[in-house]
């Protein structure tokens, strides 16, 4: 195992990050206060409470893996496609680093920054709201695994893509629409029964709701299935992944 | 035992294009070779396919002992490579980059070493600037000092000078010989034949994906050491009088020309007796020229006679 070798990249990367720290931190934490003057306040003031929680404190787990997911495939996607782009990949391919090494230095570091936005939306929020979390061990884990599996699937992206506009297409067209859809903003409960059954084919509402869950104790889908849909999504990744790296597919020629 | 041994590689494109087409070739450790051959040859193809970069169709390589597809992390641990395209990333530091590629390889960071490589490439001072603020032929050495960073036994330069002023490309001949010094093997792509002159041992020509020839630059020198006389003769001449008649020297079919081959070292190249001897057999000259061979000439010729073989 070349740990050397993905220290290197897992630094490159976040140095990458702390260059452009006025990008990475500042702006998810305006957005974020924005969305609590949008929808904490102007909204917030007709809903009141959402199963017994202010709907400002309700948004909040929400708010976290709407950031965390999008910022997560983000950086991941554009972490492996910029060396793809700028034709450095060839230093990666000639050097003693495997698909695992490779994963774990970009995904690593791209889930890094995704938890460090995470937290710092989580810190925010406490000036708005008050914030209850129940099961703290149980919070991070969800949110570590979030971040992880959306950097994972984040990388494939990048390395399927072959120009910026693929990249950003499947984070348009799929991944927002199902964050924004996956009850971010409801409980789904509060949908009428034929969208509730809609929702339900939504991954991204498993994530949510087990999030949600370690907060404030309210779940729309029991918690362990919220715990296998992220396994399950994560190794599918995985999967697909160790694939890429066995047959070079849009990588080696 | 030579330290990367070429069997039978080939490598079909995607496309169906045969890039290489059954490369088998030798290479001793400490020893620096030139590849030479035309735009589209191969060059590339072969080298990043040793390199990783590039899957091969078939055969194999081992570099040091090692299998580049079964043993590939020993393998890719000896190997040191520049590319031919300045691939390189605009925003990091010179320093930075050169550290990156020593941890990428799974060595300690060592900035003794890293000073050292920056040095040796005359880029101490640019140390600390961004790659994006570099001449080109600046960029050229910071990505031989990436490729150094790691203290590889093979080095492979994919035209290293293209692009690179005189003063800098001696400078990197220099570096070449004193990485030599220190025994690493050295292969080297270049479109320019004094180079391959100036600092190779041996010399392979490849052109659409074979080898055509590989030699050593001494004999092949050897053959460029020689000069060819042409004598052009006023009037026809049915045969060689016999007191002309000597080695090297022949009446073209014409009649009109006599050539004579010597050798530009030998201390009598001939030429005195044989300007003599032409009067004395009542020859009227008409114009003399020489003509020194050189390595362009072979490289030239062996890729027409492939040409004309593969349209035969
Ligand atoms: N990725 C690729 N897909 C398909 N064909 C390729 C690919 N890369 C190279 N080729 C083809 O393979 C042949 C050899 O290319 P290569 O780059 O190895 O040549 P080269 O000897 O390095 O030439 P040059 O002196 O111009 O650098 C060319 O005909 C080229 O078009
Ligand atoms: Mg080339």
């Amino acid at each position: 195992m070349n740990l050397l070798g993905v220290k290197a990249i897992y630094m490159a990367e976040m140095s990458r990050f702390f260059r452009t720290v006025l990008q990475s931190f500042v702006s998810p934490v305006i957005s974020t206060s924005l969305y609590f003057v949008v929808f904490g306040s102007a909204i917030g003031s007709r809903i009141d409470q959402v199963e017994g929680v202010s709907y400002g404190a309700f948004i909040v787990p929400g708010l976290i893996m709407l950031t965390v997911m999008t910022q997560g495939l983000a950086n991941a996607s554009f972490g492996i496609y910029f060396p793809k782009f700028t034709g450095t990949i060839y230093e990666h391919l000639s050097a003693p680093v495997n698909f695992l090494e490779m994963v774990l230095g970009y995904v690593g570091a791209a889930a890094t920054k995704a938890l460090f936005i995470g937290l710092i939306i989580l810190a925010t929020a406490t000036f708005f709201v008050e914030v209850q979390i129940q099961h703290p061990l149980a919070m991070l884990a969800f949110l570590i695994l979030t971040c992880t599996s959306f950097a994972l699937f984040g990388f494939i992206i990048g390395i399927w893509a072959q120009n910026f506009e693929q990249l950003q297409l499947i984070p348009l067209l799929i991944v927002t629409p199902l964050v924004f859809l996956g009850g971010s903003f409801y409980s789904v409960s509060m949908l009428p029964p034929f969208w509730q059954t809609v929702t339900h084919f939504n991954p991204v509402l498993y994530l949510i709701s087990g999030f949600r869950w370690s907060f404030y104790g309210l779940a729309d889908v029991p918690v362990a299935m919220s715990l296998a849909a992220i396994a399950l999504f994560t190794a599918i990744c995985l999967a697909v992944i160790w694939w890429i790296f066995r047959t070079g597919w849009r990588l080696r020629d | 035992m030579a330290f990367i041994k070429i069997d039978g590689l080939r490598k079909v494109y995607d496309g169906g294009f045969e890039a290489l087409k059954g490369v088998d070739l030798e290479i001793e450790e400490g020893e620096i070779l030139a590849l030479l051959g035309p735009n589209g040859a191969g060059k590339t193809t072969l080298i990043s396919t040793i390199c990783g970069m590039t899957t091969p169709t078939a055969g194999s390589v081992t570099v040091g002992g090692h299998d580049i597809i079964r043993d590939w992390r020993a393998a890719r641990s000896l190997i040191g490579l520049v590319p031919q395209e300045i691939n390189i990333e605009p925003f990091t530091e010179v320093r930075r980059a050169v550290a990156f590629s020593r941890g990428l390889f799974g060595l300690k960071r060592n900035d003794a070493h890293v000073d050292d490589v920056l040095r040796r490439l005359s880029l101490t001072d640019k140390a600390d600037s961004k790659i994006m603020q570099l001449s080109g032929g600046m960029k050229r050495r910071v990505l031989i000092a990436k490729a150094l960073a790691h203290e590889p036994r093979v080095l492979f330069l994919d035209e290293p000078t293209a692009g690179v002023d005189v003063e800098l490309r001696k400078s990197m001949w220099e570096t070449v010989a004193e990485l030599k010094k220190q025994g690493v093997t050295i292969i080297l792509t270049t479109h320019y034949i004094e180079e391959a002159e100036a600092i190779a041992d041996r010399i392979a020509v490849i052109n659409k994906g074979e080898i055509l020839l590989v030699e050593r630059k001494d004999a092949l020198m050897k053959r460029l050491g020689r000069k060819r006389l042409v004598v052009e003769l006023q009037h026809k001449a049915d045969a060689l009088p016999d007191s002309l008649v000597r080695d090297g020297l022949a009446l073209s079919e014409d009649g009109l020309s006599i050539t004579y081959d010597y050798d530009t070292q030998a201390e009598r190249t001939g030429i005195t007796r044989l300007l003599q001897d032409l009067s004395g057999a009542g020859l009227t000259l008409r114009d003399l020229q020489t003509r020194q061979s050189s390595l362009e000439d072979i490289f030239v010729g062996l890729v027409a006679e492939q040409e004309q073989e593969g349209a035969a």
